[in-house]
């Protein structure tokens, strides 16, 4: 059914048609409004038999997902930014552990300086983590992949993060097409798991796994994410024959057949991307996009695969690995098998910087034109970070970046300092 | 032949493990139905405390919840020397996450029993004292604060000792560990820090506090079985001594749990909805010297010229305990 919603409501209704059984609260912007709209379904009993817990924390919530999933139950929480590294030791513990729990990160920036709006670092942060990490471009992907992520994650035996942008997917009104419930039960059957804690058969689980055993059970952890990279094209075709439309799998590539250019880039950008290649398309520009649905497991063959006749590949990024450069442009040229040289990565949006059509043509045009550098941070305000730079070289202070800068410019603020 | 019948003159007694007790007044730890869910085996040092008062308490618990038990473990000494991969020594369901969440996954896993309407299915989540006072507080605040269907059980030995022996806000005062060593002006721990869980336990309002000491056993079984007659989150916190971390012999560890709780350093005592209902009285109170003078932890205190000021400070302790709860009645004390 056709709805105009907001992202948060469609993600809370497809959630709400996955059953869920245990389902952890914590506040935190932009997800803020998944959790609400549940707890109200919760509390109304829609959703019974199931348990709406407001914890006390995120480490707290991620550790309630860890005992409800393995005594058996769906769980579901969501989170974000400072919420999901303060969990963090217990999102690498549920992957360890091999609980199929499902949270979506609506991304936001990291601090300090403490920062709302939409990046990917809170996610790409836990790259390494062994969750599947599925990046949505619109809502009705946000909806689509949440489904997927269940069937996916019980599937596997692996928890998946359904990654969404804050606030430009979870706040903004978009038409969505909403599964049926029937639907959504052909495609996800109830939750089976293999192992629980349950009296009846008395299982350890989380014992303390010494030097002898632990690199293999490591090493399954990446076999198993390996084994992923063909479930999830298998089960987003599963879900285009019961829902009737295509979401989700590694890559989606748009007009890439014969072009010289190929960006490269995760979330929903990619429209911005599109319709700016759309207009260089219709000037005879020869440019095209790869969007990166799955950014773990990496999908390195589809990336070559997709990339292969590409002369120049533009990694646009919304994270940034300081000391190095790009983190997604790092794991694209980790697998282009052309010239690493010819990857170029650029850092945007971050902290919510909006990304323009304009600016994307720059850039897009240097690089067609053999002009782009290895990184470039899309508009950044050159002249306010020389100036820093150039007093840092004279005289270096210890203290925060941010009101470093006020320092410089004047303001009322650097004279506290 | 002449022919004498034998007579069993203890029989009646608490002698040989209780099993001269009739059947009922037995505990379940001399009962032919002990579950063992804590199995010999395991790696836990002679003489611990904790692994002691961990057997205790979940076959008592099982043995409350006819078997229907699942258990939540913090990272800790109980958690190492219990599973080591491939070996457990649980009999009963048992999952470790993290150190400091112990109370949580106990949340989560009562929330699952719950939707699967599997009422009969009872929670204990446990772990040591750093696992409950310092880093595992925030997730049990907010089991209590919620009032989750969880048994959270503290075994108390006063410091971290799987690490190493570290001060944990469990340390009393005075005792020397690896991070508050008597060397220069330091003479161990510092007076006036430390939490008393047990008290913060109570001001949750939360159904049932007890804590116990692996001296007195029975009482720990039958604090066990009283909280399990209670829906909601319920705390039991047990002072387990620790050879190692205490440096008293392996053989003494029932001794010195029975001097604390003499001397009145550990009060033991129970309390419902916020409200102590129970406390255990002592005959005579003991000086605390009785009870510092066997552990090295302690023996900067008696090194001459001694530190006479530092052992009135922790008596004075002992009796604003004896004060607080009551625990030595006004006409015993004249006798």
């Amino acid at each position: 059914m056709l709805k105009q919603v907001e992202g948060s409501a469609a993600v809370a209704e497809a959630i709400a048609l996955c059953r869920p059984q245990v389902i952890c609260a914590y506040p935190i912007s932009p997800q803020t409004h998944i959790v609400e709209a549940l707890g109200r379904r919760v509390d109304a009993g829609e959703l019974a038999p199931c348990e709406f817990i407001n914890v006390e924390s995120e480490f707290a919530a991620m550790s309630v997902a860890i005992g409800a999933s393995a005594t058996g139950a769906r769980a579901y929480t969501a989170t974000a930014s400072q919420g999901l590294l303060f969990m963090a030791e217990a999102v690498y513990n549920a992957a360890g552990l091999g609980l199929p729990i499902v949270m979506t990160v609506a991304n936001r920036a990291i601090g300090a300086p403490i920062n709302i709006w939409n990046d990917h670092t809170d996610a790409l942060s836990q790259r390494d983590c062994g969750w599947l990490q599925l990046f949505a471009e619109d809502n009705q992907e946000a909806l689509d992949l949440h489904i997927q992520a269940f069937r996916l994650a019980e599937e596997l035996s692996l928890p998946v993060m359904v990654c969404m942008d804050g606030f430009i997917l979870t706040h903004a009104y978009e038409r969505v097409d909403m599964p049926t419930q029937a639907q959504v039960d052909s495609y996800l059957p109830p939750y089976e798991p293999r192992q629980v804690l349950d009296p009846a058969d008395p299982v350890s689980i989380g014992a303390m796994v010494g030097p002898e055993a632990f690199m293999e059970v490591r090493y399954l952890a990446h076999a198993k994410q390996q084994q992923a990279l063909e479930l999830i094209p298998a089960w987003a075709d599963e879900f285009r024959r019961v829902f009737g439309r295509p979401s989700g799998g590694l890559v989606h590539e748009y007009r890439t057949s014969d072009a010289d250019v190929i960006v490269v880039a995760l979330g929903s950008v990619l429209g911005t991307i599109k319709d700016t290649v759309d207009m260089m398309r219709d000037e005879g520009l020869k440019i095209g996009v790869l969007g990166i649905t799955c950014f773990r497991p990496w999908p390195a063959a589809a990336v070559r695969n997709s990339l292969q006749q590409a002369k120049r590949v533009v990694v646009l990024e919304k994270s940034l690995a300081v000391g190095m450069g790009g983190i997604v442009g790092n794991n694209v040229s980790a697998s282009f098998s052309g010239s690493p040289d010819r990857v170029h990565t650029v850092i945007a949006g971050l902290g919510g910087r909006s990304i323009t059509r304009g600016s994307l043509r720059r850039v897009f045009e240097q690089a067609l034109a053999d002009s782009l550098e290895p990184l470039t941070f899309l508009d950044l305000d050159r002249a306010l970070v020389d100036r820093v730079l150039e007093r840092e070289r004279v005289q270096r202070r210890s203290g925060p970046i941010a009101e470093g800068i006020l320092k410089d410019l004047g303001v009322v603020a650097a004279k506290l300092g | 032949m002449s022919y004498q019948p034998i007579r069993f003159y203890q029989t009646g007694t608490f002698t040989v493990g209780n099993r001269l007790l009739p059947e009922a007044q037995r505990s379940v730890q001399s009962g032919r139905e002990r579950t063992n869910s804590l199995n010999s085996g395991h790696r836990a040092c002679q003489g611990c405390g904790e692994a002691l008062g961990a057997r205790y308490a979940i076959d008592a618990a099982m043995a409350a919840t006819n078997r229907q038990l699942v258990a939540a473990n913090a990272t800790g000494c109980l958690e190492v020397f219990s599973t080591p991969y491939p070996e457990t020594s649980w009999q009963i369901p048992w999952i470790h996450s993290l150190f400091g969440n112990a109370a949580a996954v106990g949340t989560g896993i009562a929330a699952a029993l719950r939707v699967q309407g599997k009422r009969d299915v009872r929670v204990v989540a446990q772990g040591g004292d750093g696992g409950t006072t310092d880093i595992g507080f925030g997730c049990l605040s907010g089991m209590f604060e919620r009032n989750d269907d969880v048994l959270y059980i503290c075994y108390d030995n006063e410091a971290y000792m799987n690490t190493g022996v570290q001060r944990s806000s469990a340390t009393p005062p005075a005792a020397r560990t690896n991070t508050t060593m008597p060397v220069g002006e330091s003479t161990g721990a510092r007076f006036g820090q430390g939490k008393n869980l047990p008290l913060i336990a109570m001001a949750h309002e939360i159904p049932y506090v007890a804590t116990a000491t692996v001296a007195e056993l029975r009482d720990l079984e039958a604090k066990v079985r009283r909280a399990m007659e209670f829906r909601g989150a319920r705390y039991i916190h047990v002072l387990v001594p620790c050879p190692l971390g205490w440096g008293h012999g392996s053989a003494e560890t029932i001794k010195m749990a029975r001097l604390a709780q003499e001397t009145a350093l550990f009060p033991v005592f129970e309390a419902e909805h916020g409200e102590v209902t129970n406390v255990s009285k002592l005959r005579r109170q003991l000086p605390v010297e009785d009870y510092l003078k066997p552990q090295s932890r302690f023996a900067h205190l008696f090194k001459p010229p001694g530190h006479a000021d530092l052992i009135a400070r922790i008596q004075a302790l002992a009796d604003r305990n004896v004060q607080r709860f009551g625990l030595v009645d006004a006409a015993e004390d004249a006798q």
